[in-house]
C-alpha cells in the first residue's frame, strides 16, 4: 500500500501542484490540490501514513487550495478554497491554510455524505469497545481524545462520529485531532511523543495546532466498532472526578442535537440513534486531571464503570 | 440541429440517454457526478438511473454518492410538503387557493419534474389586490422579509413581481410571494388574471393549484430565458424538457401551446424553450408545434448569437464544461437578463445603486 510518506517531497509537491493527491481518509477519497509550500509540507507531516490511492480515478471529494495571485501575492497574502471550480467560503490569511484544509475535509462529509448519521463528536476504541464522546467546543473533548490516544486508544474520529444507518456500527475516518490555545501545551508535557503541526495563530478559534493521528488507528480505519459508551466530557479546572450516569433519554436528546444531519436521515436517523443509545451506557464526565480520567476511561474500556 | 456528439457534455449525453453511463469507467463516473453536483441535478440522475433500470450497474463509490443523493432528497421532499402545509395554515383564511408555481407545484402535484429536484424557495402566486393580506398573514405565522435595506424593499415592491422574499424566523425556508410571472417594468406582462383564471387543482388536495399544463410550461419558459442567472441554467431547461415530455402526452396539449403563448405575449420565450430543449436534451416536438412558433423566433443574426450564448450558458457550471467564451457569454445574458425586466434608464439606475450605493452603505454598517 503506497502511503504519503513514501512519496519523495519533489513527488508529493508535483502531484499537489498537479492532477492531485488523492488521499484515502476511512471510507473516503480526497483529491487534493494546492500550490501553497507549508500546506504542502504539513501534508507530508500530518498524512504521511494515510493511504494514496491512484489518480484519473473516481474520488469522493474534490478540493484545492491556492494563494492569492497578483499584488496580493505580496502583501497579505491569502488561501482560497475551491470545492471542484465552486468557492463556498472566504479566503483565509495564508498562515491558515492547513486548519482551513482540515475544517473543509470535515465539511465535505458532514455535508454530503448522508449514507452516515454524523453526530458532532470524538469516537475511540479499546478492547472492542466504542466511546463516544460528544461535547460543545471548551469542553474539553479534544484534550482527552489526544491524551487517550497515547493510552492505548485507537481513534476512529475527533470531530465526527460516523454511525451506519443499518447496524448502528461506528466507523472510523481518523483524522488528526485539532487543539485549541492552552490545550496545545497541556498534550505537549502529557504526550511528549505526540506529532503536532505548527501552531496556527489568531483563527477564528484562536490559536490551533493539531495532532498526528496514531499509525495504528489509520491502518485499521477499515474496522467498524459497535458503541459501549456515550459520555459527555466536562473540564473544570480543580474539580473532582465524576461520572455520572445520564438517563438514556436525555442522552438520546443530546446525541441528537449533536448531528450534523439527524433531521436529514429523518426516521433512519432516529432508529439508528435509537439502536446505539440501546446497547451503550450514557455519563456525563467531569475531570481537571488528565492521568485520574485516564485511570477512569480504563475502566470504561473494561466494562466497568 | 445539434446531433447527440461528443461534444455535449457527458452530463447532457446522459439526460439523453441514461444508457450511456453504463459505459463509464471511474474517471467517467467522476466526471459525470462533479458535472451533476454542480448544475444541481444529481438527485436528477439517481431517478434517471433507477428508472433505466441502471443502478445496480453503478460501480460502489458512485453509487454511495448516488444514495447519499437519496437521503437529502427524500428528506427535501418531506420538508417541502411540511412547508406547503405551513403556509396553507397561514393563508386560510383569505379564501384564496394556494396556487403553488415552480418546484413546489412539480412535487405536491406528483409531476415527473417534481422528483429528483431540489430547490431552496417556495413560489406562490397571489392576486395583486391581495398582497398586504398575505404579506399581513405570513408575519403573523412568523415568516419575515430579507430585505431590509429601502432601496431594495422599493425595489421590490415598485419595480418587481413579487414581495422581498419572505423568510420563516424559526424553520429558515423561504417563500416567494408572486403577483405576476414578470416584473412590472418589463415590455410585456402577461396579464395574471389570464393564469389565475386557467390554473387547476391538484387532485387530491382541493385547495392546493397549480398553473395550467400550458402555462406552467410557459412560465418555466419565462423563467428560464428572461431570466439573467444562469446558475442553474441546464436545471430549469430539464424541467422544461421533463414537463413538455409529460403534457405533451396528453391530448391537446400541443395544440394549445403555441395560441397560448401568443394570448399571454411570451411567443419569444417559448421558441427558445423548444429550441434548446430539442438541441441540447433532444426532447420530441412535434415539427408542426415547432413551424408554429417559430414567427416569434429572432432574426437569423441574433438567433446566431443567442445559440452561442446559450449553447453555453445552459451548460453545468463547471470547469469541465467551460470554453474561453463561457463567461463572456454569462455575462452577455446577464445584462440581457436585466435589460429584458427594466427600461433602460430604470435599470442604469438600477445597476448604478448596486454598483455604488449599497456596498458603501454594506461598508459603513
Amino acid at each position: 500500500m503506497l502511503t504519503v510518506g513514501m512519496l519523495a517531497p519533489a513527488e508529493l509537491r508535483s502531484r499537489l501542484s498537479g492532477d492531485g493527491l488523492v488521499l484515502r481518509t476511512g471510507p473516503f477519497t480526497n483529491l487534493i490540490r494546492s500550490d501553497v509550500p507549508h500546506l504542502i509540507d504539513t501534508v507530508a507531516l500530518m498524512y504521511a501514513d494515510y493511504p494514496v490511492e491512484p489518480g484519473g480515478g473516481f474520488a469522493d471529494f474534490h478540493l484545492d487550495y491556492r494563494r492569492s495571485r497578483g499584488l496580493r501575492r505580496w502583501f497579505r497574502s491569502q488561501v482560497h478554497f475551491a470545492y471542484d471550480g465552486s468557492t463556498p467560503f472566504q479566503p483565509l490569511p495564508l498562515a491558515q491554510a492547513y486548519p482551513m484544509l482540515e475544517w473543509t475535509m470535515n465539511w465535505c462529509v458532514s455535508h454530503r455524505a448522508h449514507g452516515y448519521l454524523i453526530i458532532h463528536a470524538a469516537v475511540l476504541e479499546k478492547h472492542g469497545r466504542g466511546i463516544i464522546l460528544p461535547a460543545p467546543p471548551g469542553s474539553g473533548k479534544s484534550t482527552l481524545t489526544a491524551a487517550l490516544l497515547g493510552h492505548g486508544w485507537r481513534l476512529l474520529s475527533d470531530e465526527m462520529t460516523l454511525v451506519r444507518p443499518d447496524d448502528a456500527m461506528l466507523v472510523p475516518v481518523p483524522r488528526p485531532v485539532s487543539l485549541k490555545n492552552a490545550s496545545i501545551d497541556v498534550i505537549r508535557a502529557f504526550r511528549p511523543d505526540a506529532v503536532l503541526s505548527r501552531p496556527v495563530e489568531e483563527t477564528t478559534k484562536g490559536t490551533i495546532a493539531h495532532v498526528k493521528a496514531p499509525r495504528d488507528s489509520i491502518l485499521r480505519a477499515g474496522e467498524p466498532v459497535r458503541a459501549a459508551c456515550v459520555v459527555f466530557p466536562r473540564y473544570e479546572a480543580g474539580a473532582d472526578l465524576a461520572l455520572t450516569p445520564l438517563p438514556k433519554a436525555r442522552a438520546f436528546m443530546e446525541l441528537a442535537d449533536n448531528c450534523f444531519n439527524y433531521q436529514v436521515l429523518g426516521a433512519r436517523g432516529f432508529a439508528a440513534l435509537g439502536e446505539l443509545i440501546d446497547t451503550s451506557d450514557a455519563y456525563t464526565f467531569r475531570y481537571s486531571s488528565l492521568p485520574d480520567a485516564m485511570a477512569l476511561f480504563d475502566r470504561l474500556a473494561q466494562g466497568a464503570a | 440541429m445539434m446531433s447527440p456528439s461528443k461534444a455535449l457534455p457527458l452530463l447532457v449525453r446522459v439526460l439523453r440517454d441514461p444508457g450511456v453511463a453504463v459505459a463509464l469507467d471511474a474517471a467517467g463516473w467522476d466526471l459525470l457526478l462533479r458535472q451533476a453536483d454542480a448544475a444541481n441535478l444529481d438527485a436528477l440522475l439517481l431517478v434517471l438511473l433507477e428508472d433505466a433500470g441502471l443502478l445496480d450497474a453503478v460501480p460502489a463509490a458512485p453509487r454511495a454518492h448516488l444514495e447519499w443523493t437519496r437521503t437529502a432528497a427524500a428528506s427535501h421532499a418531506q420538508a417541502v410538503r411540511h412547508e406547503v402545509r405551513q403556509i396553507q395554515r397561514a393563508l386560510q383564511g383569505l379564501g384564496l387557493p394556494l396556487l403553488l408555481l415552480k418546484g413546489a407545484a412539480y412535487a405536491m402535484a406528483g409531476l415527473d419534474a417534481g422528483r429528483g429536484r431540489l430547490f431552496s424557495d417556495i413560489d406562490i402566486l397571489v392576486p395583486k389586490s391581495s398582497l398586504p393580506d398575505v404579506e399581513a398573514a405570513l408575519m403573523m405565522h412568523g415568516w419575515i422579509t430579507t430585505h431590509h435595506d429601502a432601496y431594495d424593499q422599493r425595489y421590490y415592491r415598485e419595480w418587481m413581481h413579487e414581495l422581498p422574499p419572505l423568510q420563516h424566523a424559526r424553520r429558515g425556508n423561504s417563500i416567494d410571494v408572486h403577483h405576476a410571472i414578470l416584473p412590472e417594468t418589463a415590455p410585456v406582462r402577461p396579464a395574471p388574471e389570464l393564469l389565475r383564471a386557467a390554473a387547476r387543482p391538484i387532485a387530491g388536495q382541493p385547495d392546493l393549484a397549480t398553473l395550467a399544463p400550458a402555462d406552467m410550461v410557459l412560465h418555466s419558459a419565462v423563467h428560464l430565458f428572461f431570466d439573467g442567472e444562469f446558475d442553474k441554467g441546464l436545471r430549469d431547461l430539464v424541467d422544461l424538457h421533463r414537463l413538455l415530455r409529460e403534457w405533451g402526452a396528453q391530448p391537446g396539449f400541443w395544440d394549445a401551446l403555441p395560441a397560448r403563448a401568443r394570448a399571454l405575449e411570451l411567443g419569444r420565450p417559448l421558441f427558445y424553450a423548444l429550441r434548446y430543449c430539442t438541441r441540447l436534451l433532444g426532447t420530441p416536438v412535434p415539427p408542426a408545434v415547432l413551424a408554429a412558433v417559430a414567427p416569434a423566433g429572432p432574426n437569423a443574426a441574433l438567433l446566431w448569437l443567442m445559440d452561442r450564448l446559450f449553447d453555453r450558458a445552459l451548460l453545468p457550471l463547471h470547469p469541465s464544461c467551460a470554453d474561453a467564451f463561457s463567461g463572456l457569454a454569462r455575462f452577455a445574458l446577464y445584462v440581457r437578463g436585466n435589460w429584458l425586466r427594466m427600461p433602460p434608464m430604470l435599470l442604469a439606475r438600477h445597476l448604478f445603486h448596486k454598483a455604488f450605493l449599497s456596498p458603501a452603505k454594506h461598508a459603513d454598517a
